[in-house]
């Protein structure tokens, strides 16, 4: 009788964590408002779209798996290139590229994860570092396919499933944009609530108990893996269907970089935490890079140092966990 | 051939004067220090400014390079550092990485984001021929001092009642408190020491390293290399590991200049998940 009774706590307190918040609700409410509302904003708002999805695909691995990536963008970039090259070579019709893009970085994930998830912490950074390091001179190497240094450019961008055109429309794209952004992320959010997703905190947690009570460690940070780089290959995908070159940038290490800082300033492990940091990075860098376009570079460490020292990883989440905490506490004192 | 040799192995040396700090801090103390070659980049810019805006001699301006990294880098220990040993490795990645965007910012801002040049002296220019094999002079003497400090550290290490300490402190920290070490004044002066060598090797590689403010970032990568290649359970290991791939650098650079950074990344990978502990390490150490 009291096993029953738990266990149905427990399921109760599994459900109520995976319904949704009403701030989710007024935020997703509020995105999708704001292709009407703020039609100047509209490039901004893209650009901010498609580095959430990007930091959401890092959020999977670092937040939820604890794996630090230092080359998420080797991810990215494939996407990107291979939507690129496919609209060119094959089909234009934007989804299908992303499916593409999609399928062929998590195969790149899949067969890199093999080496990623070898060694300690260092090894990892120091790997998945390296793997970003040769997707670059891959990239930069094979000129004839990509380009190179000058990028790579006429790609036909057809209008989405054949009637939603998106090519130099800034509105069209951004809710193109925004709309592939919420369905993946509402994926990732069924993904992080599922035994899958405990499993995976489980094992960053503790990976001897975590196998010890039977997850095959191995293969789930193998998945886990997997589908962020399908994640970020489908992001990647997004820029280079809303922007008209696809070049080396997509790939380099300021890219992994500014990711993990995003995602870092937002906090990891909640999944808005990508979405909040890319959001405050980018309007800062344009209002900052504005004023003193250099050091912009200056300000985006300082930030990192006040955020390591004070908020560790949860960045700008912990504040609201804080204040969340004192009114909790201050009600449950009388 | 032969010269390409010489140079790679002054390339070597003077990577492994700069990346040993770095082998103890993350070998030894398990710290990320990805902000290790913003010290590097200090003393080449130490030197630089001492040297050609003050006409400070070369040779007097390295050890001055030396102190002036070493004290950055004890307070920057004390300070900022201290907070962060025992908090986990993305944190250390997030701080250190910041430092280092502050660092370079900081330096495009008051020096300028050209590469610049140190004003070496005359008789370290050109080069001589030994046997055919052309020698230029200032790498010889870059062989030399990196060949000096090497001597040195392994002395010190290995033969000095601190070496002993810090072996101690690196091999179980909480016995080594037991015994009455201060642990974590030892960590304080070596991290200082490896700072300061690294701005001892900055400044003396400015010339072939290309001194500029994106300069910890770009060797970054090199210096993590060399230590997660080479292992961190000697200073052997890192030794060799650097001399192979200052050789493999220059060699590649000069054979196939294209495929050069595709080469060196491509065996790290491959050394890396082969042997996760290090090409050199002791079998499963730990």
């Amino acid at each position: 009788m009291n096993t029953v009774n738990t266990v149905q706590q427990a399921v109760a307190a599994l459900k109520q964590k995976r319904a949704w918040h009403w701030l989710e609700y007024l935020f997703w409410l509020g995105a999708a408002a704001s292709v009407f509302l703020l039609p100047s904003q509209h490039a901004l708002l893209t650009q901010i779209a498609i580095w959430s999805l990007f930091a959401i695909s890092l959020d999977l691995l670092l937040g939820y798996a604890g794996i630090v990536s230092l080359g998420h963008a080797a991810y990215f970039g494939f996407g990107a290139y291979v939507a690129a090259l496919f609209a060119i070579n094959f089909y234009g019709e934007p989804v299908t590229g992303l499916l593409v893009a999609g399928i062929a970085a998590g195969l790149l994930g899949l067969v890199t994860s093999l080496l990623v998830l070898r060694g300690t912490d260092l090894t990892r950074l120091m790997v998945t570092l390296g793997i970003a390091l040769v997707m670059y001179e891959i990239a930069n190497q094979m000129s004839w396919l990509t380009g190179g240094a000058d990028g790579l450019t006429g790609m036909p961008v057809n209008p989405v499933l054949g009637f939603f055109p998106i090519y130099f429309m800034a509105a069209n794209a951004y809710a193109y944009v925004l709309a592939v952004c919420f369905v993946l992320f509402f994926v990732a959010k069924r993904i992080v609530h599922s035994p899958f997703g405990y499993s995976l905190r489980a094992i960053k947690g503790n990976p001897l108990r975590a196998s010890s009570i039977g997850i095959p460690n191995n293969r789930r940070l193998i998945a886990v893996y997997t589908i962020a780089a399908a994640y970020a290959g489908i992001a990647g995908a997004l820029l280079a269907q809303t922007t008209p070159v696809v070049s080396l940038t997509y790939i380099d290490f300021q890219r992994s970089a500014d990711v993990l800082l995003m995602l870092i300033i937002g906090g990891t492990g909640y999944l808005y935490g990508g979405i909040i940091g890319s959001a405050l990075f980018l309007v800062a860098q344009k209002f900052i890079g504005n004023v003193t376009p250099q050091y912009w570079e200056f300000w985006i460490g300082f930030a990192l140092v006040v955020i390591a020292l004070f908020a560790r990883d949860r960045g700008v989440f912990s504040i609201y966990e804080r204040i969340s905490g004192a009114l909790r506490s201050r009600k449950a004192k009388p | 051939m032969l010269t390409i040799l010489f140079d790679g192995i002054a390339y070597g040396m003077l990577l492994f004067v700069i990346a040993c700090g770095l082998a103890v801090t993350l070998g030894l103390m398990n710290f990320v220090n990805l902000a290790h070659g913003a010290f590097a980049m200090l003393g080449g810019y130490c030197a630089y400014v001492l040297v050609n805006f003050y006409g400070v001699p070369f040779f007097a301006s390295l050890p001055v390079a030396f102190m002036f990294a070493a004290m950055i880098g004890l307070v920057a220990e004390r300070t900022l550092y201290v907070h962060f040993y025992s908090r986990s490795h993305l944190e250390q990645v997030m701080f250190t990485i910041g430092l280092v965007f502050m660092v370079s910012a900081l330096v495009d801002y008051f020096l300028g984001s050209q590469q610049r040049f140190i004003n070496l002296p005359g008789y370290l220019q050109g080069r001589f021929d030994f046997f055919g094999v052309g020698i230029g002079k200032y790498r010889l003497l870059i062989i030399l001092v990196c060949a000096l400090i090497v001597i040195v550290l392994q002395l010190i290490l290995g033969y000095t009642r601190f070496g002993s300490r810090l072996r101690a402190a690196v091999d179980d920290q909480r016995v080594a408190r037991g015994l009455g070490i201060n642990v974590n004044w030892v960590f304080a002066l070596t991290f200082a020491v490896g700072c300061g060598l690294a701005g001892l090797g900055g400044a003396l590689g400015a010339e072939i390293l290309s001194l500029e403010p994106h300069f910890p970032l770009k060797f970054m990568i090199y210096f993590l290399i060399v230590v997660s290649v080479g292992g961190t359970s000697s200073i052997t290991g890192p030794f060799l590991a650097s001399i192979l791939l200052g050789i493999g650098d220059v060699a590649g650079k000069y054979y196939a200049p294209r495929y050069g950074g595709f080469v060196i990344y491509t065996i790290m990978i491959v050394v890396l998940v082969l042997r996760p502990q290090g090409l050199f390490a002791r079998g499963t150490a730990k």
